[in-house]
């Protein structure tokens, strides 16, 4: 368990919060034309990485906003938050 | 040979204080060529292990593990062994490890205690209701033992539960299948370790995987601390770190990693003499043989390999054990968990080939691997060995994700799995 600072609401607790997976994967911009490796690509495959993640999370039992977030999943720290549509933090 | 485990040797050893028995596995040194290297020494992975030995002939094969053996998910899990699985698939997958277990300690001549103290499942809504009679079906259809139990039934069958309709999610109703029970999960660790060194294969630990090199595209061998590896057939069994390993290869994977919590009471005398799952409610029960009740929880929503997890999780299992089982109201509880699972989209496995040659990847069980270990092993094995998937395994192939041909199991096994 940990404290997430939204960007809209201040500290809050994790449990208010919803996880929505990695963070980044652009919706398919001619899907007619994507073959059937493209779709599994874009709707299944992840890269579930072990440290630096990028992903999205939302307030669901608060303002109920989603925004991005960088965390380490070894070991839970959160490294930044951005809102969506910002660009992600370099390091 | 091993000297076999038997009541004289029991007696024999008691004459010297039990302080020379044979060690079940050697500690060896890696050598430098294997004809195939199991990634990961858990139960799945030993069990592929001796299967590959056993049945398949291949003995110059090793295990290497970054831990102990048995110290990740093997040692983690709470232990329920089921085949009352919805879809065919499953059922076919599920119900040979099943069958696997009812003899397997007497193959290993090594006692897991396997335990057939029948698994329950309960309904708490009329859609639950719905959902347990149609998979009771499926399964009789499948040929496994499944009953459906009404809420006096229920009742007759474990009496501390409580069946007041006046609770907040009461029980309406429930499955039973007699054959379903536990097994003492470290024991099958050892067991398989133990026969597999019997057998010729090298077991590593403290040994762990640092990089997968490739010739274009099949596998050459393994880097890691314990220094290079050759070998041309690579299986991995890695639980949680699957996607870890894959990145090495250049692979993606459809998993998620994320915290499965586990808990046990302080020991009592014995009050509930079989598991007891609720999915509606997220709570599922047993008690070991040492007395403690041990306790599933849910997994955290969020990708994780910190194996903590969140408070609340353990906060709503407490509660709705609380509401089925006022008599636990004041129990203690000793310890709690986590363990890093792997979660496939579609909550059913993966035991496949992959687009590189020489790598196969036995992943994806989630929160439900412990009951299949001897069943996924001995078919991991085959896939191995032929470069071909057996009749059991080909619906798990990693290809599905693209062809759309899911095995949607989360009807069957909602959360609790």
């Amino acid at each position: 368990m940990f404290i997430i600072n939204c960007p809209f609401c201040g500290e809050r607790e994790q449990s208010e919060f919803k996880a929505g997976g990695e963070a980044h994967i652009e919706r398919p911009r001619q899907p007619t034309e994507l073959s059937d490796d493209e779709w599994a690509e874009y709707l299944f495959m992840r890269k579930n990485i072990k440290g630096i993640q990028f992903e999205r999370w939302n307030h669901i039992h608060g303002c109920r906003k989603w925004f991005n977030m960088v965390r380490d999943t070894s070991n839970d720290e959160i490294k930044a938050i951005y809102k969506m549509g910002e660009k992600p933090p370099v390091k | 040979m091993k000297n076999r485990y038997s009541i004289f040797s029991l007696i024999k050893n008691a004459f010297s204080y039990h302080e020379n028995w044979e060690k079940a596995w050697k500690d060896p040194t890696p050598k430098k060529e294997y004809d195939a290297v199991i990634v990961g020494g858990g139960g799945h992975g030993l069990a592929t292990a001796y299967y590959l030995a056993k049945k398949h002939n291949m003995k110059n094969i090793a295990v290497v593990e970054k831990g102990w053996i048995g110290g990740g998910n093997t040692g983690r899990n709470t232990t329920i062994i089921r085949s009352n699985y919805l879809w065919d698939a499953s059922a076919g997958l599920y119900n040979h490890a099943l069958k696997i277990w009812e003899g397997l300690s007497q193959e290993l001549n090594y006692n897991v205690m396997f335990s057939q103290r029948g698994v329950m499942n309960l309904a708490h809504n009329l859609q639950d209701v719905r959902d347990l009679k149609r998979r009771t079906h499926a399964n009789r259809l499948n040929g496994i033992d499944a009953e459906y139990l009404n809420t006096e039934e229920v009742k007759k069958f474990c009496p501390i539960i409580n069946t007041s309709p006046d609770i907040r999610y009461p029980v309406l109703g429930g499955t039973l299948q007699r054959r379903a029970g536990t097994a003492r999960h470290d024991a099958v660790a050892w067991g398989y370790a133990r026969g597999a060194d019997e057998m010729g294969v090298d077991i590593i630990q403290n040994c762990e995987v640092k990089a997968i090199k490739r010739n274009g595209d099949s596998v050459e061998g393994l880097e890691t601390t314990k220094g290079f590896i050759k070998t041309n057939k690579i299986g991995v069994v890695a639980a949680g770190h699957s996607s870890v390993i894959a990145n090495m290869a250049g692979l993606k994977l459809p998993l998620e990693s994320k915290p499965l919590q586990a808990l046990v009471s302080e020991p009592v005398k014995p009050i509930i003499d079989t598991v007891v799952m609720s999915n509606a409610v997220h709570a599922y029960v047993s008690q070991s043989d040492k007395g403690e009740l041990v306790i599933g929880a849910g997994t955290d929503d969020y990708i994780s390999y910190s194996q903590k997890g969140s408070h609340d999780i353990v906060e709503g299992t407490l509660n709705a054990i609380l509401e089925l089982y006022p008599i636990f109201s004041r129990m203690r509880m000793l310890r709690q968990w986590g363990g890093i699972v792997d979660i496939c989209p579609d909550a059913s496995p993966i035991i496949s080939k992959t687009s590189i040659k020489g790598l196969y990847f036995n992943c994806g069980w989630g929160t439900g691997g412990f009951k299949a270990t001897p069943g996924s092993g001995d078919l991991f094995a085959h896939t191995i060995a032929n470069d071909e998937p057996h009749e059991l395994n080909a619906a798990f192939n990693i290809n599905r994700f693209v062809s759309g041909d899911l095995v949607d199991e989360h009807g069957a096994a909602a959360v609790a799995h």
